[in-house]
């Protein structure tokens, strides 16, 4: 039987404004199970990236109730979510956000230091080389294209062996032939290692690569 | 690689700003370990000078207590004679140990240091100098071979400066006299070091002061009756009497002020420094909002980002001491120069002391600085929320 890895019922997740409060994410159901693709799709403002942060662990959720690896996060601390995510969900971003100074490699290691695990070169080349840039391994990101900063950033996603990886418009900065390749890569990911997926896009023909396909309208699910 | 590995990389990120934080610690420390050490050089200095007079007491012409330090210590101008009939006098008190009488006179000689000109300082002694001052050795030739023939015994510097060696005639074109160097004294790092000495009698002869003298120094049996030893001597007409331990008052109070406006300016220098350096490291945390983001997704705890932005401020604090601490070493000699010319009097010997244990204790300080600059920066990024961090900044 599979594990379930997300559990969200009723998720709610609104903002307060100075005027008015905006609900984001409106009482969104959704389960993730291990080995599961799942594409995020819909326009900009309707919640994907939301709801992506909250079942992330990155941000609290306003009501409902959220199970992350079998344990309820619904009113979890900062504290408590920085160990729920820590090691098991990897990351990558729009902006690829990698950290100027360091090279390819050590970006790689970046998230084994957080997680207190020994910082292992060897695995972080492994990894720049399942995502095609084991040449690159000592570049600095200013050395890289968009798409190679991208798969850096895939990689560092990673470098943790997590069980969940969150892609937020992880397309959003690329071109089409790259754009692609990060897709191809996901599905080689999910495909080959199991690794459970959850990409944001509002891009219908990539999103389409996904396994499953969860479209959001004005924060529900449409 | 490891979080001091990321603090290190990223300060090298904006050099040019790191560089210039790190120098503006440097200063300040450089100014605060080169006052701190002139500090303790001065009093050791002093100690040192004044402990090598050799004499407990000096007794002088009635004229102000200031003139009477520098007479004794500098051996400039002002100066007052008494009759060498005192010192017959006092040479009779029986808690007298060793008595020295001593006339200092000065001569500008426009030959001095190579056509610069200069002050030469001439002090007649008689043989009982040397009783005063045991440690005294020549490093050439010996003692007069009279008490009134035209011979002089040069200080070690005055030998240096003017090139001198034992058997060489001294021409002093003022007085139209020619003297007979007979000894050299060796270095002694006091005030010893730049005389002339003479003969009392031909001192008194060639200066035209028959039968008068500038000082008398003397060390007494027992340390324990200076006081009673000088309350009789206050009682004597047209004298007045000096002890080392007022001397030092002297000097001391006339720095205290001083010292009081150097340690502010030091105080407002590390004022300045502590907060550039907590500038910059907020400039550089809000510069850098996204990456913190970034990092506290990936897994950074908020004591993990705490730590990063600390051992940053911590860095630049470490290195601006060491920068400081090379740049006051290297820089001593030029302050030292500085401080010769502008203070009222110094002492002979080094004048700004810096010591193993001032440099670790000023390096310990400026870690000491470095956490407290870096607490409210490493705090701000600390608090970062991920997502407001990732997602709203620029």
């Amino acid at each position: 039987m599979k594990e379930t890895i997300i559990k969200a019922e009723k998720l709610t997740k609104a903002f307060k404004m100075p005027a008015e409060e905006i609900v984001a994410v409106d009482a969104v159901d959704i389960q993730i199970d291990e080995g599961d693709f799942v594409s995020l799709m819909g326009p900009s403002g309707s919640g994907k990236t939301t709801l992506l942060d909250v079942i992330g662990c990155l941000d609290f959720l306003t009501s409902g109730r959220l199970l992350v690896f079998g344990r309820d996060v619904s009113s979890a601390r900062e504290s408590e979510l920085v160990a729920r995510r820590r090691g098991r969900i990897g990351f990558v971003f729009q902006e690829f956000l990698l950290l100027p100074e360091l090279t390819a490699l050590e970006n790689v290691e970046l998230p084994m230091i957080f997680a207190r695990m020994k910082p292992d070169p060897e695995k972080a080349r492994q990894l720049l080389e399942k995502v095609g840039l084991g040449g690159r391994a000592d570049h600095l990101p200013k050395e890289l294209s968009g798409g190679e900063r991208q798969r850096v950033a895939v990689a560092r996603s990673l470098a943790t062996s997590p069980k969940l990886l969150l892609a937020d418009e992880p397309t959003g900065n690329l071109d089409t032939r790259n754009s692609q390749e990060i897709f191809s890569l996901f599905r080689k990911l999910n495909e080959e290692d199991g690794l459970t997926i959850v990409v944001t896009t509002h891009d219908r023909e990539l999103g389409s690569q996904a396994a499953r396909t969860v479209r959001l309208k004005d924060g529900k699910i449409a | 690689m490891n979080l001091f590995a990321i603090s290190f990389k990223t300060l090298r990120r904006k050099k040019v700003r790191s560089v210039l934080t790190v120098g503006g610690v440097g200063i300040a420390v450089a100014v605060l370990v080169s006052l701190l050490g002139f500090d303790a050089g001065y009093q050791q200095a002093l100690g040192n000078d004044i402990d090598k007079m050799g004499y407990q007491v000096l007794v002088t012409a009635k004229g102000c207590p200031y003139e009477a330090a520098t007479l004794m210590l500098k051996g400039g101008g002002g100066l007052r004679y008494m009759e060498d009939a005192v010192y017959e006098k006092i040479i009779k008190d029986e808690r007298i140990d060793k008595i020295t009488p001593q006339l200092v006179s000065t001569v500008y000689d426009k030959e001095k240091g190579g056509g610069q000109g200069g002050i030469s300082m001439f002090m007649g002694v008689l043989d009982s100098y040397l009783e005063l001052k045991p440690w005294v050795r020549f490093k050439s030739g010996g003692w007069f071979s009279s008490g009134a023939a035209d011979e002089a015994i040069m200080g070690y510097e005055a030998a240096e400066i003017e090139q001198r060696s034992v058997g060489d005639e001294i021409f002093i074109a003022k007085l139209n006299k020619v003297l007979k160097v007979v000894g050299i004294l060796e270095r002694t790092g006091t005030q010893d070091d730049g005389v002339i000495f003479l003969p009392m009698k031909t001192a008194q002869k060639i200066f035209d002061l028959p039968g008068k003298i500038t000082g008398i120094g003397i060390k007494l049996k027992d340390f324990g009756q200076l006081s009673a030893f000088e309350e009789d001597l206050y009682n004597e007409p047209a004298i007045q009497v000096v002890s080392m331990a007022q001397v030092k008052g002297t000097i001391f109070n006339l720095m205290a002020s001083a010292k009081i406006l150097a340690n502010s300016i030091a105080t407002v220098a590390v004022i300045v420094a502590l907060v550039g350096v907590i500038n910059t490291i907020l400039m550089s945390v809000f510069e850098r909002t996204k990456e913190i983001g970034v990092m506290k997704a990936l897994g950074a705890s908020r004591s993990d980002v705490f730590r990063i932005i600390w051992i940053e401020t911590t860095l630049i604090c470490v290195l601006g001491g060491l920068l400081g601490e090379i740049l006051a070493i290297v820089g001593s000699g030029a302050v030292e120069y500085i401080l010769k010319r502008i203070l009222p009097y110094a002492p002979s010997g080094k004048l700004v002391l810096i010591s193993m244990p001032l440099l670790l204790i000023s390096l310990a300080g400026a870690v000491v600085t470095g956490l407290l600059a870096g607490i409210y920066p490493a705090f701000r990024a600390a608090s970062m929320h991920p997502v407001e961090a990732i997602r709203n900044s620029g």
